[in-house]
């Protein structure tokens, strides 16, 4: 607590003790006998206005500060009303006073609000803590010695040296050193990950065990931390349909029930009086003027407007622990629809890391010749498949050799070496050149390699299918996703192996990068094909022609997919400006089993939100309607409205906890 | 340009909302956003100078003072 809440504390308990004394003093009949019959009324309405005010005194001041400025229908302004209006019913002789109830409510509003700002302090501060991987410095090498400057003076190519127990204050590759490097806080991963020399380190983790020289890549600015944080704290602007809807609700409720209120304590009491002809009886209008203060006790909307972002605030944080960061809670409420999942399969169900599992040279050539062309034609290129090829030549790539090379996206790349065109890619490669060449059984992407147009041979590149990969595909299903398709640019055999192995219901294989995006619009909008039945006929027509579709990529170069996407996801995502920029939600890992996570924590949050929406709404109907037929009294009222907010608070915390 | 501010003392939701609307309605505010719970205002706006920002910002911190007023913007 702060000072100013403890402050806060010690003045209510103060006045519910002073409280809690004039009512055993008035319930034990003390006062009457001290102050004698008559006087009796007026010492108890004296007494009961010391912890009223003690209480209540800011809340009064604040309605008239803000009736003066032309907002009579804040909550201050409402609770004042309702609580001077309980007492002042002490005006109508012989009548039944509320002096009690006009201090318990003022009480009791005070007692909500200060759990409620309480509340909304910790998980702010839960939220800053677990955000609170911002290096504070950093140990750049200059002139030979060690100088300690703000993070925001390195510039990339300076050394920096990090010591044990330090953060990494921004990205970089380490050239001398061994450690542990502990990522939890990025990514939520509790192993921490060995860092050597020629390795990538990412700002924001914090180095365990050894001392690390490193090159700093990048500006602090452009550095994983300082995006991370920044998409954090920008999560803000985008707000849920949920969270506008209430805002908007508050709006209108408000006026309509203080209107309801002026018309209950008004227009019955004059209708009966007229009618039976009782206008003057005290004792009628007493009746229905606090049936009106009731009304007036359960019309701030707090804890539906407080419940709600807290909700998502706590669904957004509790899944940005699990390194899966959320970048608005519209994204949020998205996750928590969606009934298709489309992964790109290279890097998200597989690795992405390939290696040439074959060599399969064409009569002629040597597997070594095979190999040596390859990678000289994929030397320029960073597609992964290059990158393995070029690792099993060695890396020996001679530039001298190679006068041009063109990446031909989605077939391959073609180059001229030693004043040979040569070409490495896929089927479609050959066939749009006419070039005769040969097809095998090995599961994997196959590089076709031609000479001046005469086939050389092929080399099989293999991916492996990540450890979890299985596990993702069985979770999601069991989250209730309907479908999950896989789509991928290698050929269709080795699309139907990896997907009947994990269990993935769809493949679209043999895409070409710009395909992606109209496979993707054809799967959001999946009418039942041919001969397709829909066993569920109650399924309403917009669930039939429109799926909640989630896109998983690896963010590298499937940003128009990302962007068309309900929701998109990028994996793995530590370390990649680009995915971070396109993507709705960002996950730090490499583990696809953290897709269905963000689903739960998606879908447990919205059963918050509506939980708390129901409850809160359910409860101050109810509420109304009796206070409209008498059967509640101001104390169910004030009950009804701290209770409410304080339980819906609660729930709503329960959105930050999940499981690590 | 948007533009973010940290808010000081932002105490009630619904108060935030009132902000964000009244703000959102200046003239040369072409959005205003206010989140509770990260205390942030992000502004849309597409003022010509710094002088006209300054301005501006007098103008929200107005807003947001007549509607809580131990509420500052953070500049």
């Amino acid at each position: 607590m702060t000072d100013k809440q403890i402050r806060w504390r010690n003045r209510i308990l103060f006045a519910l003790l002073l409280f809690a004394a004039i009512l055993v003093c008035e319930g034990t009949g003390l006062i009457e006998r001290v102050a004698g019959e008559g006087n009796a009324l007026w010492v108890e309405f004296a007494l009961f206005l010391i912890p009223y005010l003690i209480a209540g005194y800011d809340v009064i001041a604040k309605a008239a500060r803000n009736l003066a400025h032309g907002h009579a229908l804040d909550e201050n302004f409402l609770m004042t009303v309702a609580t001077l209006g309980a007492f002042a019913l002490v005006l109508f002789p012989h009548t039944e006073p509320h002096m009690t109830e006009g201090a318990a409510v003022m009480l009791f509003y005070q007692v909500g609000e200060l759990f409620q700002s309480y509340a909304v302090a910790k998980s702010r501060k839960s939220i800053a803590d677990m955000m609170d991987i911002a290096p504070e410095y950093a140990n750049v090498l200059r002139d030979g010695a060690i100088v300690q400057v703000d993070p925001y003076e390195v510039e990339p190519g300076d050394t920096i040296v990090i010591k044990p127990g330090e953060r990494v204050p921004l990205d970089g590759i380490v050239t001398k050193g061994e450690s542990q490097i502990d990522t939890a806080a990025l990514t939520g991963e509790s192993v921490p990950r060995t860092a050597r020399p020629d390795d990538e380190v990412i700002s924001g983790c914090v180095n365990l065990s050894g001392t690390l020289t490193v090159t700093a890549t990048k500006p602090y600015e452009d550095s994983t931390v300082s995006r991370i944080l920044e998409l954090v704290e920008n999560a803000a602007e985008k707000k849920a349909r949920t969270e506008s809807f209430i805002t908007r609700f508050a709006r209108y409720y408000t006026p309509i029930v203080v209107g309801l209120a002026v018309a209950l304590a008004l227009i019955p009491p004059a209708a009966i009086g007229l009618a039976m002809g009782t206008i003057g009886d005290g004792q009628l209008w007493a009746d229905w003027i606090l049936r009106g203060l009731t009304f007036l006790v359960v019309s701030c909307p707090c804890a539906l407007v407080i419940s709600v972002p807290l909700s998502f605030f706590g669904g957004i944080g509790g899944a940005s622990r699990l390194g899966i960061l959320v970048k608005g809670s519209n994204y949020l409420e998205m996750l928590a629809r969606v009934d298709t999942v489309v992964f790109d399969k290279t890097g998200t169900l597989t690795s992405g890391t390939f290696a040439v599992r074959e060599m399969l040279p064409a009569s002629g050539f040597t597997a070594d010749q095979l190999l040596t062309l390859a990678a000289h034609a994929e030397a320029a290129s960073n597609h992964p498949i290059a990158v393995s090829v070029r690792a099993a030549a060695g890396d020996a790539i001679d530039f001298a050799r190679i006068s041009s090379s063109e990446e031909l996206g989605g077939h391959g790349v073609k180059a001229v070496i030693d004043g040979d065109i040569v070409l490495a890619g896929n089927d479609k490669l050959m066939y749009l050149h006419d070039i005769a060449y040969e097809t095998h059984d090995f599961i994997g992407t196959q590089v076709h390699v031609a000479v001046n147009g005469t086939y050389a041979g092929t080399l099989v590149i293999g991916d492996t299918v990540k450890a979890d990969a299985k596990q993702a595909i069985t979770d999601l299903h069991a989250a209730g996703v309907r479908k999950t398709v896989m789509l991928t640019g290698d050929r269709a055999d080795v699309a139907q192996a990896v997907s009947a192995d994990l269990g993935v219901d769809e493949f679209r294989a043999e895409l070409l990068p710009q395909d992606k995006v109209s496979i993707l619009e054809q799967l959001m909008e999946d009418a039942p094909r041919d001969g397709e039945q829909h066993v569920d006929s109650q399924r309403d027509s917009s669930q039939r022609t429109t799926h909640t579709t989630a896109f998983v990529g690896d963010g590298i170069n499937d940003a128009p997919v990302l962007t068309r996407a309900d929701v998109g996801i990028a994996m793995g995502a530590m370390g990649s400006d680009a995915a971070i920029e396109a993507a709705d939600v960002v996950l730090m890992d490499d583990r696809p089993t953290n897709i269905a996570r963000a689903i739960a924590i998606a879908r447990k949050t919205m059963r918050i939100v509506r939980q708390n929406i129901a409850f809160a709404l359910g409860v101050k109907f109810a509420v109304l309607v009796l206070a409209a037929l008498g059967l509640a009294n101001m104390w169910m009222a004030v009950f009804a409205d701290v209770g409410v907010a304080v339980l819906a608070i609660l729930n709503a915390m329960r959105a930050m906890r999940v499981k690590r | 340009m948007k533009r973010s501010y940290k808010l000081q003392s932002l105490d009630c939701a619904n108060c935030a909302s009132k902000m964000e609307t009244a703000i959102g309605a200046l003239p040369s505010v072409s959005n205003a956003s206010i989140n509770f719970m990260t205390q942030k205002l992000v502004l849309d706006t597409d003022v010509p100078d710094a002088d006209a920002l300054d301005a501006l910002l007098a103008e929200a911190q107005s807003v947001i003072s007549r509607i809580e007023p131990d509420c500052v913007i953070l500049r």
